[in-house]
């Protein structure tokens, strides 16, 4: 390591790499400085302003996930003057567009209503669907941005709903770019852009079309960018819960060979939301369409719920020691009068190394064959 | 894969073949989008269809339907008589470069473009780019294995990497795409007729003793089973009697589906344990309902040998059970108690019995996977293959040469047809069509024909049409698209009600076994 490369950060020492940014030293680090635009593994933007730091020997703050780290830079990431230019930006962003959810009477007590009230609206017209999970929301409050309520702006575009997977709220959108970042840098997909770049007003399309008669093939790696609630599962929507209530289980996909590593968001025994870990690869955070919406198979009416025996052409249901002893007695019988080699056994490529494992097992050790394969070729 | 994923993002050169990336493997097509578009990686597709990934590729190499020994050879022609190769390493490790000089010599451009119907200047040109990268990486799929030259093209490829110094490289390799999300490990763990875990010859006596000690059993059977294609043809000859089918479902995903109806309706008894009643089930004897991957403990193996984690969000509806669970109880009954505990503890026996799974366990895996071979609790895993040498010693070239697919189209038969997935759906569509979303996307199946034909046989966007091969018809519509070359139509393979594989044929790879599902004749026929 080049010992000139070191950086102090609130007087601490850290060595960074030539081309690193301030932001990505503390990052890599782990101390904090706050960000709503910023994605890892996409070109820095600059659009919030709120991950400024203070620099020594620099007049003004610096927006930390753009300036270089360099040999002796001496940052201090919570100066009062960063606290304060921090608060006045929150302040600013909260009257941007329809972020009125430090105003909603939401007491502990009243959270069932709150709830209730969630459930009944068809769009998000009072309640955000981001609440509790919203970046803007959370820094807000940790910087006390104070907003006078008279300058909170109502909803100022019309929800796109017209889609099977992704509602977006453009009153709720604090024009970070990070969506637009995910879509053509992360998926590179390049379906989305601003309308301008000089002053831009909105995320759009190619012709401002609505996401389904765009080239959009519901990666939902935007909505998993969004900070705020401009972007939604629709599902978040028609369930009417608030997302931070579920419980996340970090598993690997069961669709194609890449296995990426995801959490399950589940609520009262039941999936009701995917997103991607950003922490692991092979994918980072990203996921496909089958992947992030494609979930509802786990919870369906039509699951397979006891064991079923044919007889006289159709089935009947029955209980798994009545099952498992027809299963046993007659593979015993066949392998009796035609010989082991007579069954075969096809495992499976969708269940696990553990469980291949065991059906080889048995193929092998209990009937006696080497009669196993699987889909490998089909 | 031989090597991992995120290599793909430090390839000069990448050559994807038979694979739709974009819409089989989403996500990792992702990479191969950043590499092109953001460092400066140059792309080369070989593909019929006019894919969403072609858009970025510097070379496109539409080759005719079950040509590929013929492209390959004929780029690896180029690149000897232009001295393109990388003579150091193929001095150091390779063996056979004199037989396969002599297997390409005849595959000249303008005999490869005469028959593949690849332009020969393009054909040079992508041997001249592969062949001068620092790295390049090979990425294929079922476009190059459902063949009956499947075993031909992948070991094709893998002479060109070798021959131009990419196995082994960061950034290189031969580079397979998995198409389920355990199909590596259904492999790993000896769902395989011919051997156990780790790749372990059931021939092999030393391997087979061990076993039967590890298993406690007295004798295990020596000589390899049967494959799953083998084991219809059987079936179907009324020489197998009992088939037990976990998780699968043939009735939609075998080849030529009135031939593989009339072996189950043979067999004496058909045992389906999954999560829904498929159309396989509809015809079983006894089913037995599973648990879905959301429901259990255990690991998966991805298409880049890692091992990941799979763990319990939720539990499983109504009575059903874990597999594992399900197939240790049955065992019981017959006589031969597995005694695990749970998933983890069946790990630690596969651990103890497979050399390249010995160093993985649940406690290592708790963070990240690991990539296999492990050969140790202190071994890091092997994200890239080959590094320094070979797993068998020196790299072998093999001399192929071109045959032509099974079926050609004649007067009766005129159009070449292939099949495959669509983004929006999965498979057989057990999983996907559960979600009305995903049907509001993809609702039906289609017929994909190119503007050339459609014109030829007056056919218009949505008309409902008739396919009809030597094995069977189907319905669809009509969907004009310049995805389709003149003379080869496309079916995604999803859908029950028009189910592409009552068309395709059940041509095996001698090698492999793998039905020929991407090249038969068909007739179109407007309804």
């Amino acid at each position: 390591m080049n010992s000139e490369n070191i950086i102090t950060i609130n007087g601490q020492p850290f060595p960074f790499t030539p081309g690193e940014t301030i932001l990505q030293v503390a990052q890599r680090n782990g101390v904090l400085i706050p960000t709503l635009c910023h994605l890892k593994g996409a070109r820095p933007t600059g659009t919030c302003g709120i991950c400024l730091v203070e620099v020594e020997g620099e007049k003004d703050l610096v927006e930390s996930c753009a300036f270089p780290a360099e040999p002796g830079l001496a940052v201090d990431t919570d100066s009062s003057q960063v606290v304060q230019e921090r608060r006045t930006i929150l302040e600013l962003l909260m009257v941007s567009g329809e972020h009125n959810c430090l105003f909603q009477d939401v007491g502990d007590d009243s959270w069932a209503d709150f709830q209730t009230k969630a459930t009944d609206l068809e769009e998000h017209q009072d309640i955000c669907p981001a609440y509790g999970v919203c970046g803007l929301q959370a820094l807000a409050i940790q910087y006390g941005a104070e907003i006078d309520p008279s300058q909170l702006r109502s909803a100022q575009y019309p929800v796109e709903t017209v889609n099977p997977f992704i509602v977006r709220d453009f009153s709720r959108c604090i024009l970070c770019g990070r969506c637009i970042k995910a879509c053509n840098e992360i998926q590179v997909n390049n379906v989305i852009d601003f309308d301008s770049e000089d002053s831009p007003t909105k995320v759009v399309t190619d012709g401002d079309r609505a996401l389904k008669d765009s080239d959009c093939v519901f990666c939902g790696e935007c909505v998993q960018a969004c900070p705020v609630g401009a972007l939604v599962p629709k599902q978040d929507i028609l369930d009417g819960h608030l997302p931070a209530e579920a419980k996340m289980i970090r598993t690997t996909c069961s669709y194609c060979g890449v296995g990426c590593q995801l959490y399950l968001h589940v609520r009262d025994n039941k999936v009701i939301k995917v997103t991607g870990d950003e922490e692991t690869g092979p994918n980072y955070g990203s996921l496909c369409v089958k992947g992030r919406f494609g979930y509802d198979f786990i919870n369906d009416p039509e699951r397979l719920k006891t064991p079923l025996i044919r007889e006289n052409g159709s089935f009947r249901e029955a209980s798994w020691d009545e099952a498992l002893k027809l299963v046993g007695e007659k593979l015993a019988l066949i392998k009796k009068d035609s010989g082991p080699d007579s069954i075969g056994v096809l495992t499976s490529a969708r269940i696990t190394n553990e469980e291949n494992y065991v059906a080889q097992k048995f193929t092998r050790a209990v009937i006696g064959t080497n009669n196993i394969d699987h889909c490998a070729r089909l | 894969m031989t090597n991992p994923i995120k290599d793909i993002e430090e390839s000069d050169v990448i050559l994807i073949t038979g694979s739709n990336t974009t819409e089989n493997h989403p996500v990792l097509s992702s990479y191969v989008k950043r590499a092109v578009s953001f460092k400066d990686a140059k792309l080369i597709v070989a593909d019929p269809r006019k894919i969403p990934i072609t858009r970025l590729a510097t070379v496109w190499l539409r080759q005719h339907l079950g040509t590929d020994v013929l492209w390959i050879n004929g780029m690896m022609h180029v690149i000897i008589k232009e001295e393109l190769y990388d003579e150091e390493y193929v001095k150091s490790r390779t063996i056979g470069l004199d037989e396969l000089k002599k297997a390409v010599e005849n595959y000249t451009p303008e005999y490869v473009e005469e028959i593949s119907g690849i332009p020969k200047e393009q054909l040079i040109e992508a041997a001249r780019l592969y062949a001068n990268a620092p790295a390049a990486s090979i990425l294929y799929a079922m476009g190059i294995t459902q063949h009956i030259t499947g075993t031909d093209n992948v070991k094709s490829l893998a002479n060109l990497s070798m021959l131009c110094g990419n196995v082994g490289i960061p950034g290189g390799g031969v580079n397979p795409l998995r198409g389920q999300n355990n199909v590596q490990g259904a492999c790993d763990m000896g769902g395989l007729p011919n051997v156990y875990t780790g790749y372990q010859q059931t021939g092999d006596l030393a391997v087979r003793t061990r076993m039967e000690k590890a298993w406690g059993v007295e004798r295990l059977p020596e000589n390899p089973g049967l494959t799953v294609t083998e084991m219809m043809e059987e079936g179907h000859e009324g020489r197998f009697k009992a088939l037990y089918i976990i998780g699968e479902n043939p009735m939609l995903s075998d080849p030529n589906l009135n031939h593989a109806k009339q072996t189950f309706e043979k067999l004496d008894f058909l045992v389906v344990q999954d999560i829904f009643l498929t159309e396989t089930a509809k015809i079983a004897d006894v089913v037995l309902p599973s648990a879905s991957f959301a429901e259990k403990e255990g690991t998966f193996t991805n298409t880049e040998r890692k091992v990941q984690r799979v763990r319990k969000a939720v539990a499983p509806p109504g009575e059903a059970r874990e597999d594992w669970e399900i197939i240790c109880d049955l065992a019981d009954r017959m006589g031969y108690s597995m005694n695990f505990k749970n998933a983890q503890t069946i790990m630690e026996e596969i651990a103890q019995v497979t050399p390249s799974y010995c160093g993985i366990n649940y406690s290592r895996l708790q963070e990240d996977g690991i990539h296999w071979p492990c050969t140790g609790t202190d071994h890091p895993g092997t994200p890239c293959l080959h590094m320094d040498q070979f797993t068998c010693g020196l790299g072998v070239f093999h001399a192929i040469d071109y045959i032509p697919p099974s079926e050609l189209p004649d007067d009766e038969y005129p159009l070449y047809l292939t099949t495959g997935r669509i983004l929006f759906q999965y498979h057989t569509g057990t999983m996907t069509m559960k979600s009305e979303g995903l049907n509001e996307l993809a609702p039906e199946c289609f017929v994909e024909v190119s503007s050339l034909d459609a014109e030829e046989y007056k056919i218009e966007e949505g008309d409902l049409l008739k396919v009809i091969s030597r094995r069977g018809e189907i319905e669809a519509k009509a969907k004009i698209s310049e995805k389709a070359v003149k003379g080869t139509i496309f079916l995604p393979f999803h859908y029950a009600e028009a189910a592409a594989n009552k068309l395709t044929i059940g041509a095996l790879d001698p090698v492999a076994k793998i039905p020929e599902y991407k090249v038969c004749a068909v007739r179109l026929e407007k309804r």
